[in-house]
């Protein structure tokens, strides 16, 4: 991850005559410590500033008529200042001396190009013929013939490296529109040069090199905003003729047709550059903006607009980015930490667009990258030809069953589009009783899809069966097909939501609400012909029984009178209204939608996502499943284990966990609603006496233990007649 | 389903005799066993450790010690100063040989299996040779001083290490001679003055002699420099038994105190090639002394003077987590030891030297499930017979009227005619019983009571005709097709006196006919031993359980396998079912309901009910409680055949 820290302004950029704002500085230089940076304007000045306090330390300046012509640099060495004036002036100064007129001056005969400064050794001329001499040698006798190397080569950029003790000079020069690459090594005094390779297009606007192992690499940017590596081949002794050197790409900045200009590059690290100039962006404006680039994973890391314009130089010391931002000189802190996948997906949105697929996308975890998608094409093409040579031989008659044989997922997904309800079932039914397949799930998936989507898109097609089918496979989930769930609301189709509900993991409790909400509110009457699984509910309503309640008033039989509000005992009172207790033993729901309410029960969720899909219940919603759960509540103390036999049948704990769900999600209008105050009460009463029951039991735990140590097991005697009941 | 009356009868004063001592035959996956009484048994590991065959005690016949020989025959010598050879076809004692040495207390057999060590009381070791037929006196070795307590070959078959009263020695067989003289300490700490017995030695083949003795402690000592090499103390009392594996890797110990321990040995750092002997692991299976230890490949097994074969499989031995891993106790035997009269509503209990004929009670209220009725008519002693002679009573039988009791011992089949009046008990022997040369090991009186079916050796079935007023003749003697050798230990008859079927020691069950007297039919053979059989009185339907737990109901008159059976075998039993550790002892039916069939097994009772259908393996086994709690309708959807109850266990009869 690499990121833009503060930022702060170094100093303001005059406009000096004949050359605008827009055209920046001579050269940035370091100073002697790291905190130190001389700026060498395009006029006659020179500054040496401090960094972190933002101040001039020094300023010299040449005469009026004199311009600098080449960045001043400091010689690490000796601490000196080294800058060059009207091409062939050399001068050199100390911190101490304040004008420049008075110090060491040597004229020398051809035009400094740049002066490149290293540590731990003197500084090297670079002359615009080509020609590099040392510091030294060059004061020695500053009046030396200067060769010219390059003949009409317009030097572009130079750079400086020490590479095994020895300085290495890089420089790059052009000629009508070819470019060169010279490689000066001082000692000894060998020339390398080579070619770049000629881009029709584009030409380079901006170099940077390092060095590594020994070997040299050179980045250039070009005008249609491509970033190219080039290695720089092993130094011979002896040099060949011109090498051409071939580049790769490294980097592309998107740029939709915009020429860069002015850009300038930096290289950070061995993983990342920093680039200064236009980026496209949208709305397709091409704005000027600093920008890191992660090359390894080619994300773009970190941009920053500079909306008021930029020279495009840019230079890059001691983890400070220095550029011109309008008329100042901004010094931007970055930071840049080693690339790692996980910090370099980069912030631009994956525009690529992917190949053709016929689907919708599933990740199949099972298969690996390489192979193809949708595999069972090839399980599936080995196997028809035989198959239906064999049976087009003894079944004449059934050619179409011949045909069906071979169906592949490709086909079914397609027929699903269009074909009649029946014809589809029949496929579907073939499909999965032949279908051997790896990734079976998938395949699932994209049927389901495509029958839900048709579904939504053609309100009379609801081909019940295939879902069902399809369901029971057991190798579904809701995240595979979110929409089935709504389009079984949508047609309230009871037995599918339940198969749903039961089968999938993962339901969303908004889903489960909903589910919930229509259960609650379906006719019991409606529900008698359903499909709905019964299973779960038979060990504890008897299903022949309850049909002639559902005959009776769906009003809430309170089952309480005055006088018992007022006792406060633990028994169940024999009330003098016998019908009274019977409807209390009963369930208050049929069968079906207990069964329904089951399946609710044994969904998976998570109370604070439960919780406000919970309150769109209705008050009589809200009473009606207060009282089934009641009832199952009381059901279940009945039996010592306090559970039900069997695999489905809610357990205690989720009918106490729902029970405090709703009446959190429904305080209020439980409390205000009077139907349900009886039902509170009872509800409370049951409780309490629980509560109260084992508390007391609590307290004469350690008695009973007792008592059954010291009484001997239950002696029958050496003859006894017994009652055995087997069922 | 329906309500049962069910007699708890607790006055069966049983008492098993304990075990005296062990021997395994690794080849033949058999254990070979000695009680206190004489009594032996045989159980087979392969047919899921059932006791196969039993051969009846006698009063004077002590047995010290037992062992398997090559060709699978068993020998055993006692403090009779005999040694026997078991005849394990015709179940009886083939001949006895005098040691002439006093009691034995000890008796080895050579690895090769071909000659038999015997430790005498006077100190001498005598070598018999194992031959065909018999075996023959070869020669003794040096007499010493004090009885030999215990002995072991060394696997070469060369040296004999012998174990007495503070004392071992190894004596070289070739030449006769004591070739080392190794003095056991008394006491680690204490007393002196009490001798030590060395009760059990073991040979191993790297020299190294363990012993273990009466002061607590098992001690590896070095044959050929008669020095000690480690002392483990293990217990404060007798260390009474030991017993090595087949690769002198382990060994088991009982001491007196009813712990089982095992030595293992073990390398002393992960990887070096030295390794020592380590107690490992403690077992407290028994509540009395551990008087017999053997070592199978996979398990350590151990009986006791409180009468319980422990079978302990060992857990690294074993894979997987099958029930082969589980422990496997054995208390009772695994024979019928109760007759019951139906009609006359009698029990006849089967006791070693006698028998006791009871009236059960009776009840006049009714009750629902669980209840315990008040009993208006206590349960009656009505008489106690008393066999004559040392031999104990091997089988017997009452009829269903109550009116004929017969029981034989190994020589001898008695008979006696009862009457029942008004409240008086009379007994009368009957005298000319036909002299079978061969003993009885299964009796069994006919539905009408007018025939007596004797099973004896030699696959054959005698037929007793029954007389009134006390007389009997014999009428047919029934012998299998194949000609097998062995004896019949199951009968069954029908209820119309038709069929009677005999299973033998071969596992072959034959089915006879009555009427012609000749055999009918076989049932297809079956690779495990058989544990009940009983044919049903309507249908004729033979139904037999096997030690495997397999139910089979084969059809007489169609002389196939029912529909319903092999709608079992197709569906396969219940998991649960076929892991039961005791087998099926007695199969009855319920005359009201025919498609019933009620069997048990020392745990548990179970009403199969062949119109239900059959449990798969997720449905769980036992129901009964689970389906009382649902309403009529839904029981129907869940009820499965097997009706089973644990209430009652150790039930010896049904």
């Amino acid at each position: 991850m690499a990121a833009l820290c503060e930022e702060f302004t170094l100093c303001g950029l005059i406009a000096s005559a004949g050359a605008g704002a827009g055209q920046g500085v001579l050269g940035l230089e370091p100073g002697p410590d790291p905190d130190r940076v001389l700026l060498t304007d395009r006029g006659r000045t020179a500054t040496l500033y401090k960094v972190s306090d933002q101040k001039p330390l020094g300023c010299w300046s040449v005469k009026q008529d004199q311009t600098i012509t080449c960045p001043a640099v400091c010689n690490f060495e000796t601490g000196e200042y080294i800058a060059v004036h009207d091409d062939k002036v050399l001068r050199i100064w100390k911190d101490e001396d304040v004008n420049l007129d008075k110090v060491f001056k040597a004229t020398l005969t051809a035009e400094v190009y740049r002066i490149h400064s290293l540590p731990h050794t003197e500084p090297l001329v670079l002359f615009k013929g080509g020609a590099v001499r040392t510091l030294d040698a060059l004061l020695a006798a500053p009046q030396q013939e200067i060769e010219n190397v390059i003949s009409d080569e317009v030097i572009r950029w130079s750079e400086a490296f020490m590479e095994t003790q020895q300085p290495v000079l890089i420089f790059t020069t052009e000629k009508n529109g070819n470019y060169f690459v010279y490689v000066q090594k001082v000692n000894p005094n060998i020339l390398h040069k080579y070619k770049l390779e000629q881009e029709e297009s584009s030409h380079p606007l901006s170099f940077t090199a390092y060095t590594k192992n020994k070997i040299l690499t050179l980045l250039c940017l070009y005008s249609n905003g491509c970033v190219y590596k080039i290695l720089m081949p092993p130094q011979q002794s002896v040099p060949e003729e011109e090498q051409i050197l071939s580049k790769s790409l490294l980097l592309k900045i998107v740029v939709s047709d915009t020429v860069l200009k002015g850009a300038s590059l930096a290289i950070l690290d061995k993983d990342h550059v920093a680039v200064l100039g236009c980026l496209d962006s949208p709305p397709n404006i091409a704005k000027e903006c600093l920008s890191i680039w992660n090359t390894k994973f080619q994300t773009l890391q970190t941009s920053k607009e500079l909306p008021q314009g930029t020279s495009g130089q840019l230079w890059c010391y001691g983890e400070k980015f220095f550029l011109t931002h309008g008329k100042v000189l901004t010094v931007i802190v970055y930071k840049c930490e080693t690339s790692s996948l996980a910090a370099a997906v980069g912030k631009l949105k994956d525009t690529q667009t992917s190949g053709i697929r016929t689907v919708s996308s599933y990740v199949n975890w099972n298969m690996l990258p390489e192979e193809d998608l949708v595999s069972p094409r090839a399980q599936q093409s080995v196997t028809p030809k035989t198959e239906s040579k064999r049976t087009l031989r003894s079944r004449r008659n059934n050619v179409a069953k011949v045909q069906r044989d071979t169906l592949t997922v490709e086909q079914l997904l397609s027929d699903i589009k269009d074909s009649s309800q029946n014809d589809i079932e029949e496929e579907l039914r073939q499909f999965l009783s032949n279908a051997q397949m790896s990734d079976f799930q998938t395949t699932i998936g994209y049927i389901i899809t495509g029958l839900v989507n048709r579904c939504k898109t053609e309100p009379t097609f609801y081909p019940r069966n295939c879902l069902v089918q399809l369901i029971q496979t057991q190798g579904l989930s809701y995240s595979l097909c979110p929409d089935l769930m709504a389009v079984a609301l949508e047609k309230t189709d009871v037995h599918l939501l339940q198969l749903c509900l039961q089968q999938f993991p993962d339901v969303p409790e908004a889903v489960t609400c909903a589910c919930l909400k229509a259960f609650l509110s379906i006719n019991d009457d409606s529900l008698q012909g359903t499909n709905v699984n019964l299973d779960s509910v038979i060990s504890y309503i008897d299903i022949a029984l309850n049909d002639q309640v559902e005959k009776q008033t769906e009003t809430v039989q309170n089952g309480f009178s005055s006088e018992l509000m007022e006792e406060d005992s633990c028994d169940i009172q024999l009330t003098p209204k016998p019908h009274v207790v019977d409807t209390e033993e009963l369930c208050p729901i049929g069968p079906q939608k207990a069964a329904l309410l089951n399946a609710i029960l044994h969904s998976a969720y998570s109370e604070t996502f439960l919780l406000p899909h919970l309150k769109d219940l209705s008050a009589q919603q809200v009473i009606l499943f207060l009282r089934y759960l009641q009832y199952l509540y009381i059901k279940c103390s009945e039996n010592v284990s306090m559970d039900f036999p069997g695999m489905c049948s809610p357990t205690i704990n989720q009918i106490m966990d729902w029970m405090c769900l709703l009446l959190d999600a429904h305080f209020t209008v439980v409390v205000m609603l009077p139907e349900a105050k009886g039902l509170l009460f009872s509800l409370h009463k049951f409780v309490r006496a629980q509560v109260r029951f084992y508390s007391e039991l609590n307290k004469i735990e350690g008695s009973l233990q007792e008592l059954q140590r010291i009484k001997p097991q239950k002696d029958f005697g050496l003859y006894s007649i017994e009652m055995l009941e087997l069922v | 389903m329906g309500e049962f009356q069910v007699h708890r009868v607790r006055f069966f004063a049983y008492v098993p005799a304990g075990i005296r001592c062990v021997a395994h035959s690794p080849r033949s996956a058999r254990l070979a066993l000695a009680r206190t009484d004489g009594a032996l048994e045989v159980y087979n590991f392969a047919a899921n450790y059932f006791q196969e065959k039993g051969i009846p005690g006698h009063e004077t016949r002590s047995t010290e010690a037992l062992c398997w020989t090559a060709g699978d025959r068993l020998f055993g010598a006692g403090l009779g100063g005999d040694i026997s050879e078991y005849d394990l076809e015709k179940l009886r004692v083939k001949y006895s040989l005098d040691g002439f040495g006093g009691p034995i207390w000890s008796m080895a057999a050579d690895p090769s299996g071909t000659q038999l060590a015997v430790g005498c009381e006077d100190g001498s070791v005598k070598l018999f040779q194992v031959l065909p037929d018999k075996i023959q006196f070869e020669r003794s070795l040096d007499r010493q001083k004090g009885r030999v307590m215990s002995l072991s070959w060394h696997p070469s078959g060369t040296r004999i290490a012998v174990g007495s009263i503070d004392l071992l020695r190894v004596f070289d067989v070739k030449s006769g001679h004591a070739i080392q003289r190794i003095l056991v300490d008394r006491r680690l700490q204490g007393l002196y003055s009490r001798e030590c017995v060395v009760w059990s030695v073991a040979f191993l083949s790297n020299g190294t002699i363990v012993s273990s003795d009466s002061v607590g402690k098992v001690q590896f000592w070095d044959s050929e420099k008669g020095t000690l090499l480690e002392t483990h103390p293990v217990s404060s009392s007798a260390v009474l038994c030991l017993a090595v594996s087949e690769e002198e890797d382990s060994i088991v110990v009982g001491t007196s105190e009813g712990a089982v321990y095992q030595f293992q040995l073990l390398p002393v750092k992960w990887g070096s090639a030295e390794s020592k002997w380590v107690r490992t692991k403690p077992f407290q299976h028994h509540t009395h002394d551990v008087r017999a230890v053997a070592h199978s490949a996979t398990a350590l097994i151990s009986g006791g003077l409180d009468a319980q074969l422990v079978i302990r499989p060992l857990m690294e031995k074993v894979h997987g987590k099958g029930y082969d891993a589980a422990l496997r106790k054995f208390t009772f035997p695994h024979r019928r030891l109760v007759s019951c009269a139906k009609k006359a509503g009698l029990l006849l209990f089967q006791f070693p030297q006698h028998l006791e004929l009871w009236r059960l009670g009776a009840t006049n209220s009714a009750g629902k499930d669980g209840d315990i009725l008040p009993v208006s008519r206590a349960p009656e002693h009505l008489l106690q017979l008393k066999s004559k002679g040392p031999e104990h009573i091997c089988c017997s039988c009452i009829s269903l009227c109550g009116s004929w009791i017969a029981y034989s011992t190994a020589s001898r089949l008695h008979l006696h005619r009862v009457h029942l009046e008004n409240g008086s008990v009379s007994v009368k022997r009957v005298s000319k019983v036909p002299k079978l040369l061969c003993s009885a090991h299964q009796l069994l009186c006919s539905a009408d009571s007018t025939s007596l079916f004797v099973a004896s050796d030699q696959g054959a079935v005698h037929v007793l005709k029954l007389l009134e007023p006390g007389g009997c003749g014999h009428l047919q003697t029934l012998r299998p097709n194949s000609g097998s050798t062995e004896a019949v230990y199951l009968l069954a008859a029908s209820a119309d006196g038709d069929w009677l079927a005999a299973a033998g020691g071969d596992w072959e069950i034959n089915v006879y006919s009555l009427r012609h007297f000749k055999p009918h039919c076989t049932v297809p053979a079956y690779n495990c031993a058989v544990t009940a059989l009983a044919i049903h009185p309507v249908t004729n339907n033979l139904v037999i359980t096997h030690s495997d737990q397999q139910v089979f109901e084969f059809s007489i008159p169609d002389r196939e396998y029912t529909t319903w059976s092999r709608k079992v075998q197709q569906h396969g039993l219940h998991k649960g079912w076929l892991e039961r550790d005791m087998p099926i002892t007695h199969i009855a039916f319920n005359p009201k309901q025919p498609t019933h069939i009620l069997l048990h097994d020392t745990h548990m009772f179970c009403i199969l009910d062949k119109s239900l259908p059959l449990p798969d393996d997720a449905t769980p086994l036992m129901n009964q409680t689970s389906l009382k709690q649902l309403s009529e309708k839904a029981r129907r959807g869940h009820a499965h055949a097997f009706k089973i109850c644990k209430k009652y266990q150790v039930s010896v009869l049904m």
